[in-house]
C-alpha cells in the first residue's frame, strides 16, 4: 500500500529529537502550532511537551497507538480540555481556547471518534444547534438552515436529507451529518478523530475522497489515526506520538510503513495470524436459523445459522449497526430470540438464561468493556468474580470466598501480564489495555468451551493487543470455539479460520481468510458486491 | 495497599459526614440567628435535655425504629431501586398486622411471631405492586412507589374505621385496632435513672443489621445486588436476572419495611390508631443517605435523628420553634449527599494517580522534554 | 425516569409493529377523541342524572385542580428535557405556597406571585447546584429538597405566622383574592342552555361555560404557560440548546454549548414554575397557606409528564384529567359513582378495539375490568370518598402500567454528566 521505501529521513530510533529539527514551516501558511504542550491527569501524563506544525491547505495526520495521546491532544485543540502547558497558535495569533465554542469561532472544527449526535433530534437539528440562525429576535429560522445545509451538502457531494431522524441514519450517513455540522461553521481546519475506525475500505476511499474535495477548497485537515496504510496514502505530512509525546515529523513519501511502525511503537507492530490448522470436526457452537427482533419489531437478526467447532475461530465481518451487537446478545442469553436454536455440544440451550449459559461454559468478551464487562468502581478480586459469581473459586456454597477470589485474580494478573499496583485498586484505575486483559483472563478461567469475543483488541495498546492475539491462538489450540466480532478487518482476516459476513441482520456471504482482502470483504459488508445475487451465496469473489 | 492509604480511606470517608454535620450546624445557626435565637443557647439546651436518661431512652427507642426504615430503604438502594414506598408499606403493615395481633391470642413466641410475620408480609406484598409494575410494565419505581404511599393512605383511612377494623380508644375521641394482648408484647429494658424502658425489639433492629451486613457484603445474592447497583448492564451480562433482583430485593425492602412499626406497635402503643406515628419512611430514606447504606453508618445517622427529635423536645419552652430540628435534618441529608458525591471524586483521582505512580516507577517515560 | 435507575435492556419479545402507529397524534385524531369522550359524558349523564358529571361548576373546579397539577407537570417538563429528574418538584411546590402567601397578605396577591415564584426557583437553584455541579443522583438530592422544604416553611411559619391574625404554626393569614374574569354575555347565555339538561348541547354549554366563567387572572397566566413552554423549548434556539442538553450533552458541549449554564437554566426554571403552581394553590384555590397543602401536587404533576409523554400538549391532558377526578369528588359524590358507568364503558370501548386489533390479552383485561366497573355501578350507590380521593393516584399507576413502554423520554435524562468527560 505504501509508497517504496526510499531514502531513510526519519530518525528510526527511540530518540525524539528529530521532532522540533523537521520543523520547517514558514509561520505565515501555518494554520495550526502547538508548542509545548503538556497535559496531566491523575496518574497519568497523557501529553509532555507536544510540537506539532500544520501548514494551511494540507492533510496532516497525527499516528499513534491506542494510549499515545492522540486524542486528549485534539481535544485540547479543540477546547475541550485546557493544557498544563504550552501555547496554540492559530493562523499566527495565539489563542487560548476555554470551551469548544471559543475553538469554533476560531475555525476549528471535529468529527469526533465517538459520534456527537442526539439520536432524536433530525439532521438539522444536530447541525445547527449552537450555531442557530435566528427570527425574530429568538426564534428558530428552519427554514434558512434547510436552505444552508442542503447547499453545503450538494457542493460538498455529502448526499443528507436535513429532515431525518439521527436514529434512522447508519454509520456512514452519520460520519457525513458530524463533517455538515463542521463546515455549517464555516471551519477552515478540520480534526478528524479516527474517521476510518468503523468504515469499510470503500467508505473509507469516499471519505478521502472527500478530504481531498476539502483540501482543494483551502481547508486543513488534521486526521488521526493508527493506521498507517491509510495514513500513508492520504497525508501530506505526518507527526508521530509515542507515550503522550512528539518523537518525529516525518514525509510520507519518504517513509515506509515499517519505519513508522517503528517510530510509533519502537517495533514492529504485531501481526494477527493463524498458525496451523486446528479446526476439528466436533460442534461447539451450533447456532439454527436466529432472528431476533429489535423493541419495534424489526428483525434485526433475521435466520442467522452457523457452526463452530471446537479449536475454530469464527469470524462475523460486517458494518457496525447490522446485527452484530444483537447476534452477540442472543447467544449470551441477554436478549431474547424470535425464533431459531441455540445448541451448545448436543445440549438445546435456546431457552437457558445467561447465567446457566455461562455456567456450562460460554464465556464472553463484551463490545463495551466500561458497560458490560467491569464495574468500574469495585477492585479487581471483585471484577475477577462478576460473570463467575456462582463458580469456585469465588464461592463457598451460598457464600464469597473471598480469599479464593482473591486468590485467583492475584494468578490472572501475573499470567496475563495485568500491570496494576494491587488488586485492590478498582478497575477505573487501570489503563484500557490492562482493564482488557484482566477480562480476557477471567473468562479464560474455568476453561470455557465457547468464547464470544466482541471487539477484544478495541483501543488498547499494542502490547496488550499482541498478548490477547496470542491468548485467543493458545486457547483455540486447546480446542476453544470462538465467535470473533471485531471492526478491524486486518483483525479479522488474520484470526479467523472462517469468515462470515453479516449484513443487515443476514449472512449474506462466506469467505476464505486465507485468500480474501480487506477491498472484497468491504463489498460483501457494504452489500455493494455486484456479483451476490443471492443473500446467504457462498465464496467471494476472488 | 499500604495501611496507611487504607487509614487515609478511613479519615476520607469519615470526613463527609463530619464536614457535612458541621454545614448543617453553620445553617442551623445562621437560620438562628436570623430569627433572634441565640444558636449556642439553644444547641446547648438541646445537648442538656438530650441527655438526661428520660430522652436517652426516648432517643434509642426512636433510633430503633429508624434503623430498621433506613435498612428498608438501603437494601434498595444498594441496587439503584428507589422505593420511595417504604411509608406506605410500613403504615399498612403496622396496621394489619395491629388488627390481627388484637383479634388473634396465642402462646407469646408465636403471637408474636404470627404479628411479625403478618407486618413482614403485608409490607412485601405492598412493595410487590411496584416491582411487579416495574418489571413487567416497565413503570420506574420512583413514580409508582409515592403513588402507592397516597393509595396505602387512602386504603389506612379506608380501613381504620368502626365500621371495619377499628375500635375506639377508651377515654378519647381516637379510634384504633383492638389492642393486642399480654402473650403479643415484648417487654421493654429497663434503664437506670427513669421509669422509661428500651424497647425490647432493639435487638430486632440489631439483628436485621447484622443480617443486612451478610447479605449484602458475604453472599452470592448480594453479590449479584451490588453489581446491578454499580452497573446493571455489566450485571446482565455477568449473567444476573435483573429482573429477578429487582423482584427478591424489592420484597425484601418491602418486608422489613413492614416490620418499621413493630417495636412501637409490640414495645409500647399495642394498638395501631390515628396517631401512630407517620412519616418514617421519609426518614429512613435521609438516614440512610446519612449512613451510606453502611448499617454501622446508619445506626450512628439514626441515633442522630433520634436525639436531634428528642432534645428538641425542650425548645418549645424556651420560645424556639422546635421546628428547627426539621432544618438541621434536612441540610444533614442534602449536604452529606453532596459532601459524598466530592470525597467519591477526590479518592477516585487519589486511587488514578496512586496507581499512576507505582506503575511508572522503574518505566521509561515518554521522551525528555 | 429513574435517575441512575437500573437502565437494563428491557426484552420485548412481542411485535409492537402496530404500536408505532398507534403512537401517531394527529389533530384529527385528538379532535375525534374529545368528541367522543364528551358523547360518552353526555350519556352517562343524561342515564344517571349525576348532572354535576358535565356541569359548569365542575369543570371550573377541574380546571381549577387541575392548573397546579400541569404547573408542576411543567417544571418536570423544562428540567427533564434538559436531562434533570426532578422529583423535589413537590418540596418546590411546598416553598411557592408559603412564600407567596407570605409575601401575598402583606403586600398584595401579585408580589405574592412574585415571590412565590422566586422561592420555587430558589428550591429549583439547590437542586441544580446538588445535581449539575456536584453531581448528586437526581433522585437522591430530589428527595432531599422534598424532606427540607416542609422544615423550613413550617419552622419559618412559626416564627412568622403565629401571633398574626388567623396565622399559626401550620397557616398564614388570609390573602386579598386575586381577581377573576368571566366573559360577559356568554357565560350568561351558556348557563341558560346548561340548564334546559339537552343530551350533548347542555353538556358542552356546561364544559365551556366553566372553561370562562370567573376565571382567576393567574389561572389565564398558568394556562397560557404551556402554549408559551411550547414554543420556547421547541421552536427557539434556547429550546433546542436546552433539549439538546437532555437528548446528548456530550453532542451539545463539542458544539459549544454551554450544558451547565443551560442545565441550571431549567433546572431553576422547573422550580419557578412548581413555585407558581404553589402560589397557585395558596391564593386562587384557597386563599391561606396551609401546611400540607400541595398534597403531593408535586408528584401527581410529574406523572402527568410522564403520561404526556414529556410534552406540554400530553401534560396538560393528564393533568386535566387529574385535576376532573379530583373535582368530581370535591362537587358532589354521586357524581363519581356515575363516573364508574363512564370508565365501565369506556374500558369496555378499550376491549372492544383491542379485539379489532387482535390483541386478546388487552381485550380479556378491558373486559374483565369493565364489567368489574359495570357491576360496581349497579351494585352500590356511593362510592367511599378515600377511594374517590386515591383515584388520581390509580389512574396514574393504570395509566403508567398500559402505556410506560411507549413513552419516550429524553435520551440523557437522569444521566450524570460532566464537562470535559466525553470519550
Amino acid at each position: 500500500m505504501g509508497p517504496p521505501p526510499r531514502a531513510r529521513t526519519a530518525f528510526l530510533g527511540a530518540c525524539a529529537i528529530t521532532a522540533s529539527t523537521e520543523r520547517t514551516a514558514v509561520a505565515s501558511d501555518v494554520a495550526v502550532d502547538l508548542s509545548g504542550i503538556t497535559k496531566r491527569f491523575p496518574g497519568v501524563v497523557a501529553n509532555s511537551d507536544v510540537n506539532i506544525s500544520v501548514r494551511r491547505g494540507e492533510v496532516h495526520a497525527i499516528v499513534g497507538e491506542n494510549g499515545a495521546g492522540k486524542s486528549t491532544l485534539m481535544k485540547i485543540l479543540y477546547g475541550m480540555q485546557r493544557p498544563d502547558e504550552g501555547t496554540i497558535t492559530v493562523d499566527g495569533k495565539p489563542v487560548v481556547f476555554h470551551t469548544p465554542a471559543d475553538a469554533i469561532s476560531a475555525g476549528i472544527g471535529m468529527v469526533h471518534q465517538h459520534f456527537m449526535l442526539a439520536d432524536n433530534f433530525t439532521v438539522l437539528e444536530n447541525v445547527v444547534l449552537g450555531a442557530e440562525p435566528r427570527r425574530a429576535v429568538f426564534g428558530l429560522d428552519s427554514g434558512a438552515a434547510r436552505k444552508r445545509i442542503l447547499e453545503i451538502s450538494h457542493s460538498y457531494g455529502l448526499d443528507i436529507d436535513p429532515d431525518a431522524l439521527v436514529e434512522n441514519l447508519g454509520v456512514g450517513d452519520r460520519q457525513r451529518v458530524e463533517i455538515l455540522k463542521v463546515l455549517y461553521r464555516g471551519a477552515r481546519i478540520l480534526i478528524l478523530d479516527e474517521p476510518t475506525a468503523v468504515l469499510v475500505p470503500q467508505e473509507v476511499d469516499e471519505l478521502f475522497a472527500n478530504l481531498r474535495d476539502l483540501k482543494a477548497e483551502g481547508l486543513t485537515v488534521i486526521f488521526i489515526s493508527h493506521k498507517l496504510d491509510e495514513v500513508l496514502s492520504v497525508a501530506d505530512s505526518i507527526t508521530v506520538l509515542r507515550r503522550g509525546t512528539t518523537v518525529a515529523a516525518v514525509d510520507p513519501k519518504k517513509v515506509s510503513a515499517r519505519e513508522l511502525a517503528q517510530l510509533m511503537v519502537g517495533s514492529e507492530l504485531p501481526v494477527p495470524g493463524l498458525h496451523e490448522s486446528t479446526v476439528t470436526d466436533q460442534p461447539e457452537l451450533t447456532v439454527e436459523g436466529l432472528t431476533v427482533s429489535s423493541a419495534d419489531g424489526r428483525a434485526v437478526v433475521e435466520n442467522v445459522s452457523f457452526v463452530i467447532h471446537r479449536g475454530e475461530i469464527l469470524g462475523i465481518a460486517g458494518v457496525e449497526g447490522n446485527g452484530q451487537a444483537e447476534l452477540v446478545e442472543a447467544i449470551m442469553g441477554i436478549r431474547p430470540v424470535e425464533g431459531g436454536r441455540l445448541r451448545l455440544g448436543d445440549t438445546d440451550i435456546t431457552a437457558w438464561p445467561t447465567r446457566q449459559r455461562r455456567e456450562a461454559g460460554v464465556a464472553y468478551i463484551p463490545e463495551d468493556r466500561q458497560r458490560h464487562g467491569l464495574l468500574l468502581e469495585s477492585p479487581l478480586w471483585e471484577n475477577r468474580a462478576l460473570g463467575h459469581q456462582t463458580r469456585p473459586p469465588n464461592i463457598k456454597g451460598l457464600f464469597i470466598d473471598r480469599a479464593g477470589a482473591r486468590r485467583d485474580c492475584e494468578r490472572i494478573v501475573n499470567e496475563y501480564d495485568v500491570r496494576t499496583p494491587s488488586i485492590d485498586v478498582p478497575a477505573s484505575a487501570l489503563s484500557g489495555g490492562n482493564q482488557q486483559k484482566l477480562i480476557v483472563g477471567r473468562e479464560m478461567s474455568d476453561q470455557p468451551g465457547v468464547l464470544i469475543a466482541a471487539h477484544p483488541t478495541r483501543g488498547v495498546d499494542v502490547g496488550a493487543q499482541a498478548a490477547i492475539w496470542e491468548q485467543l491462538r493458545a486457547a483455540r489450540s486447546s480446542g476453544l470455539a470462538v465467535l470473533l466480532i471485531s471492526a478491524d478487518l486486518d483483525e479479522l482476516i488474520g484470526m479467523s479460520d472462517t469468515l462470515r459476513v453479516l449484513l443487515r441482520g443476514r449472512l449474506v456471504a462466506t469467505a476464505d481468510p486465507q485468500t480474501v482482502t480487506p477491498q472484497e470483504l468491504g463489498s460483501a459488508m457494504t452489500g455493494a458486491e455486484a456479483d451476490t445475487p443471492e443473500p446467504d451465496a457462498t465464496g467471494t469473489r476472488r | 495497599m499500604t495501611r496507611r492509604l487504607t487509614l487515609d480511606r478511613f479519615l476520607l470517608a469519615l470526613a463527609a459526614p463530619v464536614l457535612a454535620l458541621v454545614f448543617a450546624a453553620l445553617i442551623s445557626a445562621l437560620v438562628l440567628l436570623s430569627s433572634g435565637a441565640s444558636p449556642v443557647f439553644t444547641f446547648r439546651s438541646m445537648v442538656d435535655f438530650g441527655i438526661k436518661p428520660d430522652q436517652l431512652v426516648n432517643t434509642v427507642n426512636q433510633a430503633t425504629t429508624y434503623y430498621l426504615a433506613a435498612l428498608a430503604v438501603a437494601i434498595g438502594f444498594r441496587m439503584n431501586l428507589f422505593n420511595i414506598g417504604v411509608d406506605g408499606q410500613y403504615r399498612l403493615a403496622a396496621l394489619l398486622a395491629a388488627y390481627v395481633g388484637g383479634v388473634v391470642s396465642l402462646p407469646a413466641p408465636l403471637h408474636v411471631g404470627l404479628i411479625f410475620l403478618v407486618a413482614a408480609l403485608v409490607g412485601a406484598a405492598w412493595a410487590s405492586i411496584a416491582a411487579v409494575l416495574k418489571v413487567w410494565r416497565g413503570v420506574s419505581e420512583v413514580i409508582s412507589t409515592i403513588m402507592l404511599n397516597a393509595v396505602a393512605t387512602a386504603l389506612g383511612a379506608f380501613l381504620l374505621n368502626p365500621k371495619r377494623l377499628a375500635v375506639s380508644v377508651t377515654g378519647s375521641n381516637n379510634i384504633g385496632t383492638k389492642p393486642i394482648g399480654a402473650s403479643g408484647q415484648v417487654p421493654g429494658i429497663p434503664f437506670p435513672g427513669t421509669d422509661g424502658q428500651i424497647f425490647g425489639l432493639v435487638f430486632l433492629a440489631a439483628l436485621a443489621g447484622v443480617g443486612y451486613y451478610f447479605l449484602i457484603n458475604r453472599t452470592r445474592f448480594g453479590f449479584d445486588l451490588r453489581a446491578t447497583g454499580m452497573s446493571a448492564p455489566a450485571a446482565v451480562a455477568s449473567g444476573v436476572s435483573v429482573r429477578r433482583m429487582i423482584l427478591l430485593t424489592m420484597l425484601i425492602s418491602g418486608g422489613v419495611a413492614g416490620l418499621i412499626g413493630m417495636p412501637q406497635l409490640l414495645g409500647s402503643s399495642y394498638t395501631y390508631s390515628l396517631d401512630f406515628p407517620a412519616g418514617l419512611g421519609f426518614a429512613g430514606i435521609g438516614i440512610a443517605l446519612l449512613g451510606r447504606n453502611n448499617p454501622i453508618g446508619i445506626a450512628f445517622g439514626a441515633l442522630l435523628f433520634g436525639f436531634l427529635d428528642q432534645s428538641s423536645q425542650i425548645l418549645d419552652l424556651n420560645n424556639i420553634p422546635k421546628e428547627i430540628v426539621l432544618i438541621m435534618q434536612g441540610t444533614i441529608v442534602l449536604s452529606v449527599v453532596v459532601a459524598y458525591e466530592v470525597v467519591r471524586r477526590v479518592r477516585l483521582r487519589q486511587q488514578q494517580r496512586e496507581v499512576g505512580a507505582e506503575l511508572t516507577v522503574g518505566q521509561p517515560q515518554g521522551a525528555p522534554a | 425516569m429513574t435517575a441512575s435507575g437500573t437502565d437494563f435492556q428491557r426484552p420485548i419479545s412481542t411485535s409492537l409493529r402496530g404500536r408505532v402507529d398507534a403512537l401517531r397524534v394527529t389533530p384529527a385524531r385528538i379532535l375525534l377523541l374529545v368528541a367522543g369522550l364528551i358523547v360518552l359524558l353526555a350519556a352517562v349523564r343524561a342515564y344517571t342524572g349525576a348532572d354535576d358529571v358535565t356541569s359548569s361548576g365542575t369543570v371550573r373546579a377541574a380546571l381549577q385542580t387541575a392548573v397546579p397539577i400541569a404547573r408542576a407537570g411543567l417544571g418536570g417538563l423544562w428540567a427533564e428535557r434538559a436531562g434533570v429528574v426532578n422529583i423535589g418538584l413537590e418540596g418546590m411546590m411546598i416553598l411557592g405556597t408559603w412564600f407567596g402567601a407570605w409575601a401575598g397578605y402583606q403586600w398584595g396577591p401579585w408580589t405574592g406571585v412574585i415571590v412565590g415564584v422566586l422561592g420555587g426557583a430558589l428550591g429549583g437553584l439547590l437542586h441544580a447546584v446538588a445535581t449539575v455541579s456536584f453531581g448528586v443522583d437526581h433522585i437522591v438530592s430530589g428527595v432531599a429538597i422534598n424532606l427540607l422544604a416542609p422544615g423550613l416553611t413550617r419552622y419559618l411559619s412559626v416564627i412568622v405566622f403565629t401571633g398574626k391574625q388567623g396565622g399559626g404554626a401550620t397557616q398564614s393569614p388570609q390573602v386579598r383574592d386575586i381577581g377573576t374574569v368571566t366573559v360577559p354575555g356568554l357565560s350568561d347565555w351558556l348557563g341558560t342552555v346548561e340548564r334546559h339538561h339537552w343530551f350533548v348541547g347542555s353538556d358542552l354549554a356546561g364544559i365551556v361555560r366553566g372553561l370562562c366563567t370567573g376565571l382567576s387572572l393567574l389561572t389565564i397566566v398558568c394556562v397560557l404557560l404551556v402554549p408559551i413552554s411550547f414554543f420556547v423549548l421547541w421552536r427557539t434556539a434556547f429550546g433546542l440548546r436546552l433539549r439538546s442538553c437532555g437528548e446528548s450533552p456530550t453532542a451539545a458541549e463539542s458544539l459549544g454549548v454551554n450544558v451547565y449554564r443551560m442545565k441550571y437554566a431549567a433546572v431553576i426554571a422547573s422550580g419557578a414554575l412548581a413555585g407558581l403552581g404553589g402560589v397557585f394553590l395558596s391564593e386562587v384555590a384557597s386563599s391561606i397557606y396551609r401546611e400540607g397543602q400541595t398534597g403531593g401536587r408535586g408528584f401527581i404533576g410529574l406523572a402527568a409528564m410522564i403520561f404526556g409523554n414529556w410534552r406540554p400538549g400530553g401534560l396538560a391532558a393528564g393533568a386535566g384529567l387529574f385535576g376532573y377526578a379530583d373535582a368530581l369528588q370535591l362537587r358532589q359524590s354521586g357524581a363519581v359513582h356515575a363516573l364508574l358507568l363512564f370508565v365501565g364503558l369506556l374500558l369496555l370501548a378499550l376491549a372492544a378495539r383491542n379485539l379489532l386489533r387482535q390483541r386478546w390479552i388487552g381485550a380479556l383485561l378491558g373486559f374483565v375490568s369493565g364489567a368489574a366497573f359495570l357491576l360496581w355501578f349497579a351494585l352500590s350507590d356511593k362510592v367511599p370518598e378515600q377511594f374517590v380521593t386515591a383515584t388520581p393516584y390509580i389512574t396514574t399507576l393504570v395509566v403508567l402500567a398500559a402505556a410506560a413502554q411507549r413513552l419516550r423520554m429524553p435520551a440523557a435524562d437522569g444521566l450524570p454528566y460532566r464537562r470535559g468527560q466525553a470519550k
